[in-house]
């Protein structure tokens, strides 16, 4: 009888596909909550201080579950020791800091809450980020410039002969060519002549060498805090990785000027600071002379790019937007962006608000997620523009 | 698991079961299906074969998939409370490790045909879920994917939130009858001979009761979903019925919430058993040993439902074969009653009622249970006092671990507004989960919804408008 109380079975399964389908449901909505929150993901510090080398984990705060649930934090829970547990011994270390009241480090909103017991925190690399911002920059004003220099980067097999490596035989183009012939002489057995046999062929991939500068001018003036550098900071290392995606090769300058401009390394850049008063048109004056010299505008795509508190001597604005115009004239986009986090009036803006000139862009970065908007801004084709071919 | 593994296995639960009918376990007829990791992480992850789709299902299975490939955490199997009973089998695991799981789930089958709690669920769920996930699919199709799924998204979130003593039910029955008496009584007044009743008084015209609203009678209610199922005045029918689905579902898992420790302990408990009566060689026996060894592995940081559960009915046995002297004399207990004490427990009790009723203090010490606490930035052992540490257990083991809600009103400040009260029991809520929670319930009750709930000792009320959520202290 017992025979029959029982079967064991072993199915195929093989095109049960239920758990993988939610899953790619899932990753779709983790896709949707990193652009929902692109804003203060990319201004994070983790990713920024990274230099972009290594993976950086994000948790999506939007795919937590929400449930009414006990704080795991206050309150008692039961263990079970070794056998000579005593009062005040130390279990663990912050490690369950489960279900959190959501303090911790000051990262974008609401960062620094583990869940504790299920766990949840989807990770985000860096390329996850860039695919999603990068779909939504494009380069403005882009003109064809002179191809002088051409790099053979990669071969492509592209072409189909009949000769050729061994090593590099078509097999299936070879067998169709078999049955082919075998069919039209109706020997009816396949056999495989030399004169059947396709080799795969390739060919070297040219491509012009396309190579874009950023010169990245700051102010370095008292007036330029922290919060100033590092918007500063989290937009050149958007920049420079967007570019690369678009050139072959990105050079970056920086020049950090106050009263006067000069040519510092990136450290400098963007952790030392001076004091003193602020001449923005020294700063234009060295990129001008840089790109007379090192970089002519019929070769390389050219971004210069300035970050200031607007803070500029009043005398000095007239020569801004000279050397601007003369700026505008030579490269791809001149921006300028103003770090204004307490909307003081500035004087800098003044002058360029009434400034138009098609290679011209500005934008007021007010907290620190408008980082985001203000690559959109720099990087989008403008209404009305004409798109060159 | 190969064709020759797979003879062997069916020969052996052949065995097992004629072992374990020897001792008095009493299961339903089983069907073992043997799976790759793929299908029974799936399963795992919904709780069952078919289910309807939720992008939560497909984290958590992506989740234990991962651990499971990274070689983390496994599971070995999934069975579930049906007639004939299903069982899930890891393809992957070897023939020692099926078996085991095999002897496991008989005693599983044993504890869902027998317990008290589970009496109420039915036994074939696993067809009504697939047909509610039809009915869910077919919703999409009507409705569009992401009404359902924001619909399932502010649901599930609720969804513990039900009654399962089936109190709600008995009510709902006793006030049918009320109603059809009344209607009786209606419908004798409406009758010619009217006038006869006048005379003895009982159809005399009766001061209208003070009444609740009557949409609103049985409050409070423990059942937040049915009180939304039924009240919410913006929910369309379709979306009502994807509501009682959940509802009905979380009622079939829940009795498995309850009996937790005591579930797992009593399968580990049986498992071992059967085992033992096996005839195995050396090195399977010592495989066994260590795929046992590892289930029961106690946790500093949390409790380990089979190595209590395994532990308390251990001592069950022990303490009811062996009653001491007092114990004879007080109780009147006859040596050797062991099992027939287990079986009796295994019908009878809950978690919280095993664990109240059987871990003693001898076995809480050698267990050597603690209590611990965040003190600072460290968790540290806080206390030791049996009594405490069991009180603490079945606390947490109220209401399945899951906080007690009670609607209070559906009509709040005369505006149709929801008031919950969370029965405070020195358990704190999450408050940041609190207020991410009370937007899913402003969704399916569409106007302003109320919790009241105790935050650093203070009474507080949450209040969500459909914009914002903002505390008020009592």
């Amino acid at each position: 009888m017992s025979g029959t109380q029982f079967t064991l079975q072993k199915d195929d399964w093989s095109l049960h596909r239920k758990g993988q389908q939610d899953q790619q449901r899932h990753n779709e909505k983790v896709k949707q909550a990193i652009k929902e929150n692109l804003g203060d993901l990319i201004s994070d510090e983790s990713i920024v201080m990274s230099d972009g080398r290594q993976i950086v984990k994000i948790p999506i705060r939007s795919l937590e579950e929400y449930r009414i649930r006990y704080n795991f934090n206050k309150g008692k829970h039961a263990g079970t020791g070794d056998g000579d547990t005593q009062v005040g011994d130390v279990i663990a270390q912050g490690k369950p800091d489960a279900q959190g009241t959501g303090k911790g480090p000051g990262k974008g909103q609401g960062a620094g809450d583990a869940p504790g017991l299920d766990y949840s925190e989807a990770n985000v690399t860096l390329e996850d980020i860039e695919s999603i911002l990068f779909s939504e920059l494009e380069l403005p004003n882009l003109a064809p410039k002179q191809p002088d220099r051409v790099t053979v980067d990669d071969i492509d097999y592209k072409d189909v002969r009949k000769t050729g490596l061994m090593g590099n035989i078509d097999k299936k183009r070879t067998l169709i060519e078999s049955i082919r012939r075998n069919q039209l002489n109706a020997t009816g057995r396949v056999q495989i002549l030399p004169d059947d046999l396709r080799f795969k062929t390739w060919e070297d991939v040219r491509k012009p060498d396309s190579c874009a500068v950023v010169l990245a001018m700051m102010d370095t003036s008292g007036s330029m805090g922290l919060f100033e550098k590092y918007c500063a900071r989290t937009f050149f290392f958007w920049m420079t990785r967007f570019l690369r995606t678009k050139y072959e090769t990105v050079q970056i300058r920086y020049i950090a000027h106050h009263t006067e401009a000069k040519e510092v390394t990136e450290e400098y850049f963007f952790t030392k600071g001076e004091s003193g008063g602020t001449i923005c048109s020294s700063a234009y004056d060295l990129a001008l002379r840089l790109i007379e010299r090192e970089y002519p505008s019929s070769q390389y795509n050219l971004y210069p790019i300035h970050f200031s508190d607007g803070d500029n001597l009043t005398s000095d604005n007239e020569k801004c937007v000279k050397y601007v115009t003369q700026l505008c004239e030579l490269s791809q986009m001149f921006g300028y962006a103003e770090v204004n986090q307490y909307n003081r009036s500035s004087t800098l803006m003044n002058a360029y608000s009434k400034y138009h000139h098609p290679n011209f862009r500005n934008f007021v970065i007010r907290e620190k997620s408008a980082v985001y908007s203000a690559l959109r801004h720099f990087f989008s084709q403008r209404a009305g523009e004409v798109k060159p071919a | 698991m190969n064709q020759a593994e797979m003879v062997e296995l069916e020969k052996s639960i052949d065995q097992m079961m004629e072992i374990a009918r020897g001792y008095g376990l009493d299961f339903y007829p089983m069907r073992y299906e043997v799976c790759p990791a793929e299908v029974l992480y799936t399963f795992g992850a919904y709780g069952m074969p078919t289910r309807y789709t939720h992008w939560s299902f497909g984290k958590s299975y992506h989740r234990m998939k991962l651990e499971y490939d990274l070689g983390l955490s496994r599971i070995y199997e999934l069975v579930i409370n049906s007639d004939p009973c299903y069982a899930f089998l890891l393809d992957g695991n070897t023939l020692m490790q099926n078996m085991t799981v095999c002897a496991h789930v008989l005693a599983h089958c044993d504890f869902f045909k027998n317990n008290s709690s589970f009496s109420r669920t039915s036994r074939d769920m696993v067809d009504r879920m697939a047909s509610n996930a039809q009915r869910l699919h077919a919703y999409e199709m009507e409705y569009g994917r992401s009404r359902v799924e924001s619909l399932l998204d502010a649901g599930m979130a609720l969804q513990e939130h039900v009654d399962a003593s089936g109190y709600v039910e008995r009510k709902q029955k006793m006030r049918g009858r009320q109603q059809e008496r009344t209607r009786h009584r209606e419908s004798r007044s409406g009758s010619p001979y009217d006038d006869l009743w006048a005379l003895d008084g009982t159809g005399a015209p009766q001061e209208p009761e003070k009444e609740v609203p009557a949409r609103f009678a049985g409050l409070p209610t423990k059942d937040i979903m049915l009180f939304l199922i039924e009240h919410s005045s913006v929910l369309e029918e379709w979306e009502r019925d994807v509501l009682s689905v959940l509802r009905e579902e979380m009622l079939y898992f829940w009795p498995q919430l309850e009996t937790k420790i005591m579930n797992e302990g009593w399968a580990t408990y049986w498992h071992l058993r059967i085992m033992r009566d096996l005839d195995l060689n050396e090195s399977d026996t010592i495989e066994f040993a260590k795929m046992h060894s590892g289930v029961v592995l106690p946790s500093r940081t949390s409790i380990n439902p089979y190595h209590l559960g395994l532990a308390m009915w251990e001592n069950i046995e022990k303490r009811w074969n062996e009653p001491t002297e007092e114990e004879r004399k007080r109780f009147g207990r006859e040596p050797g009653k062991g099992r027939e004490k287990m079986f009796e427990v295994r019908e009878m009790e809950n978690d919280i009622s095993f664990l109240r009723n059987y871990l003693t203090k001898d076995l809480a010490q050698e267990l050597d249970l603690f209590l611990f606490q965040k003190v600072g930035n460290d968790w540290r052992v806080v206390d030791k006092e049996w009594e405490h540490v069991r009180d603490q257990l079945c606390a947490s083991r109220v209401n399945g671990g899951i906080p007690v809600l009670y609607v209070e009103d559906g009509d709040h400040n005369r505006n149709g507004e929801l008031y919950i009260r969370h029965a405070y029991e020195g358990m704190e809520l999450d408050v940041k989960h609190l207020e991410k929670t009370l937007p899913y319930l402003y969704q399916l009750w569409g106007r302003n919804c109320h919790l009241q709930t105790v935050v650093e000792g203070r009474e507080v009320v949450f209040t969500h408008d459909g914009k914002k959520t903002q505390r008020k202290f009592l």
